[in-house]
């Protein structure tokens, strides 16, 4: 963190501040996968987890190994994965919303089982 | 003389087929297959009896003759059961027996059937119960001998609950079958403990009574008698329960609800000797090592002979009469094995009681046949209902007149020859019980006549409804025709020629005094029934009056049944099977039912953990990943 400040005023953006924005990102992106209820939200909260990973993927290999690209290739790649992952979700949730008219991710308990009602085994 | 097994799939077949066809088939197809099918096994085993008597026999003695043999189930080196065809003179004697009774049957009821419900079913029945009596008889091996035991209990039970929806029938079929399982259950263990010993069950080496295969037999006893005691004793209560002896005798009576052909064959000729046949077959094994048991057989013969006579006295329906008659009968053939000898002519009661199976068979089979020509002709069973039928039915009057002649012991029927030959072996044996023999003889002639006379003579009968009895088609005068020739001439065969305690030959001799006595007392008992019962008189129902307490408890007979019920229904069922079932509802399924509750109360307390929300999942998995990495950081 004392870095942050070390250089303020600098010019120079120390490492740290990547990684602080980066945890900023990824908790961001917990509390709105854990909080949201529509499924539309859950989806962008888990983009901003994976984009959070990926500005780390970024930042590491700019400061660590200036002269390497893997890092770059990485984030690139995940890039275009979560772009298919979004596809695939967005699928889902189109057929969800087809089925059930919304897309709360409480009301998604088709194969739950009724709520308990003291079901009595016969004896 | 492979041919043989014929004689046994045959009649298996016939089942078979019959089964699977059942009402595809109409009923005078399946009666007609069923018929023929036990018309060539007849013929089959009477072939087999010339060929067997005419080339078996080697200086003088049958060789037993192991026409087929496979070995079915092999436990060890020495014990396996086989299934094979044993044929020697009394196999082969049963064969011709069985086959001649079950064909006469199977025509019979052509007629007397006609028209029922069931008709096919019924057909297929008898040619399962022709193919386990033939089974039995023709055994190799005391296993295979309990396993065709166990299928005639079965055909049985089938024959006798063929009118199901008779509460009566079900009842009397339920109870045959039990009864008679409950003695087989003594069979079995008497096998059992037999063959443990032995390392045998083959009938060869038993009844060889080679002192070695019965050498681990000695020292070893239990409760004060030998192991082989115990075990033959045990083997002859499975054939008291099957031949009815006393106190197992009361399925009998109750299987007279079957149809009356049935009762023909299965309670009269056949099965109902099995248990004699068991006997007669472990003969030797009995007479060398356990003659003690052996004159217990004749003891327990001697009491069931003439408990079932005074019974069969005072009995109105007729096939109840005819039944005591058969347990009478059959008390006869016991007490003649329990008395015989082995070997030469000591061998009388042996051959005598064979000699009575085969005529009691002929003559008993006719007697109910004639009584389901008399049921067929005035629709009751009852006495009081009959008499004066002489007119209307009588072929059926003179075979059946035949018979009771034959079974009271009149020269010069067969019935005669043989019982003469069991009161002499009686006799000779112990006087004592040669005049209890002899007294029980006359009882038969008394009953017997007693029947003959309130069916066929006294009073006028009385037609109702306009209903004239009249004789019974061809197909049931034929069978009563034939077996009434049989009646008059079996007695004649020299019987001891062919069978023997030990295969020889037995030259049967009538001993005159004996024979004198025993037609005096015969004769003396019809004259009896003659002057009771020949004309309507007060006569009888004096004598019942001046008898009064007898009279009441033998037409009770005897409250054996009651006494049965009270031990099952008020102490076995209230004192035994009532605390224990009490204790499996309650405390085993209790325990059981416990479990399951409280699995399922912990599983519905817990089942919130699987609650299906994605958020709930997440977060978890979340927290986990938290503990974890605290984990590896702090410690």
């Amino acid at each position: 963190m004392g870095a942050i400040f070390d250089n303020f005023g600098s010019g120079v953006i120390p490492l740290e501040g990547y990684i602080f924005v980066s945890l900023i990102m990824f908790f961001a992106g917990i509390y709105g996968f854990l909080s949201r209820k529509s499924l539309l939200m859950i989806l962008i909260s888990i983009e901003m987890i994976l984009n959070s990973a990926d500005i780390n993927f970024a930042a590491f290999n700019r400061y660590l190994y200036p002269d390497q690209m893997e890092g770059f290739f990485f984030a690139l790649f995940t890039i275009a994965i979560s772009a298919c992952e979004t596809a695939v979700a967005i699928a889902i949730v189109i057929n969800i919303y087809r089925n059930l008219n919304n897309v709360e991710v409480d009301s998604l308990h088709e194969l739950q089982e009724p709520e308990p009602s003291e079901t009595k085994v016969d004896l | 003389m492979e041919y043989t097994l014929y004689i046994l799939i045959l009649p298996l077949l016939s089942f078979v087929v019959l089964g699977l066809m059942d009402t595809k088939w109409k009923p005078v197809v399946a009666g007609t297959v069923g018929t023929a099918i036990l018309t060539i096994v007849a013929a089959l085993s009477y072939y087999t009896a010339w060929e067997y008597f005419s080339t078996a026999n080697l200086n003088g003695t049958y060789q037993k003759i192991i026409a087929f043999n496979t070995v079915w189930v092999q436990f060890n080196e020495h014990l396996h059961i086989d299934m094979g065809i044993l044929l020697d003179p009394i196999s082969v004697m049963m064969l011709v027996v069985i086959s001649t009774v079950s064909l006469m049957v199977h025509i019979y009821s052509l007629a007397y059937m006609k028209g029922e419900r069931g008709f096919e079913r019924y057909y297929a029945f008898l040619s399962l119960f022709s193919f386990a009596m033939l089974g039995l008889v023709v055994s190799t091996n005391i296993f295979q001998m309990y396993m065709f035991w166990e299928m005639v209990g079965l055909s049985s039970y089938l024959l006798i609950g063929f009118y199901y929806t008779k509460p009566e029938a079900v009842a009397a079929s339920k109870k045959a079958f039990i009864v008679t399982r409950f003695a087989d259950l003594g069979f079995l263990i008497g096998i059992l403990i037999l063959s443990y010993y032995t390392k045998t069950f083959d009938f060869g080496i038993l009844t060889s009574c080679d002192a070695n295969v019965f050498a681990s037999f000695s020292g070893v006893t239990f409760m004060g008698a030998s192991a082989l005691s115990w075990a033959m004793a045990l083997i002859f209560i499975g054939g008291a329960g099957k031949s009815a002896m006393f106190p197992l005798h009361i399925w009998l009576p109750d299987a007279m609800e079957g149809p009356t052909p049935v009762s023909a064959l299965i309670h009269a000729a056949t099965m109902v000797v099995a248990g004699v046949f068991l006997v007669a077959r472990l003969f030797p094994i009995y007479i060398t090592f356990t003659p003690e048991v052996l004159h217990g057989i004749a003891y327990v013969g001697a009491f069931t002979s003439l408990f079932a006579a005074v019974i069969a006295i005072v009995q109105t329906d007729i096939k109840r009469v005819l039944a005591f008659s058969t347990i009478s009968q059959i008390g006869f053939m016991m007490v003649a094995l329990g008395v015989s000898g082995y070997g030469g002519q000591a061998g009388t009661g042996y051959m005598a009681s064979m000699f009575h199976l085969f005529t009691h068979a002929m003559f008993k089979a006719l007697l109910f046949l004639g009584a389901g020509s008399i049921i067929h002709a005035v629709h009751s069973n009852e006495m009081t209902q009959m008499g004066g039928l002489k007119k209307f039915l009588p072929v059926t009057r003179w075979t059946f007149l035949i018979a009771c002649l034959a079974i009271a012991g009149i020269p010069p029927f067969s019935g005669f020859f043989s019982k003469d030959e069991i009161l002499a072996a009686t006799m000779h044996f112990s006087p004592g019980l040669g005049v209890i023999m002899t007294f029980t003889a006359g009882l038969t002639a008394f009953y017997m006549f007693r029947l003959y006379y309130r069916i066929f003579h006294g009073k006028k009968y009385q037609t109702t409804n306009g209903h004239t009895p009249h004789e019974s088609p061809v197909a049931m005068t034929l069978p009563l025709v034939f077996l009434g020739v049989v009646t008059i001439f079996a007695g004649f065969i020299p019987f001891g020629k062919f069978v023997s305690s030990d295969g020889g030959y037995y030259h049967i001799h009538i001993d005159p005094t004996i024979a004198t006595i025993s037609v005096v007392v015969a004769l003396a008992g019809i004259g009896l029934a003659t002057w009771l019962y020949r004309k309507e008189n007060d006569a009888s129902a004096a004598v019942a009056r001046k008898f009064n307490t007898i009279y009441r408890a033998a037409y009770h007979r005897f409250y054996i049944d009651e006494l049965y019920l009270f031990i099952t229904k008020k102490i076995i069922f209230k004192r035994i099977s009532s605390p224990v079932a009490w204790f499996d509802r309650h405390i085993v399924d209790g325990t059981m039912n416990g479990l399951a509750s409280v699995t399922q109360w912990v599983s519905l307390k817990i089942k919130g953990f699987q609650s299906g929300k994605i958020q709930h999942y997440a977060f978890v998995i979340l927290l986990g990943t938290l503990i974890i990495a605290a984990i590896v950081i702090f410690i």
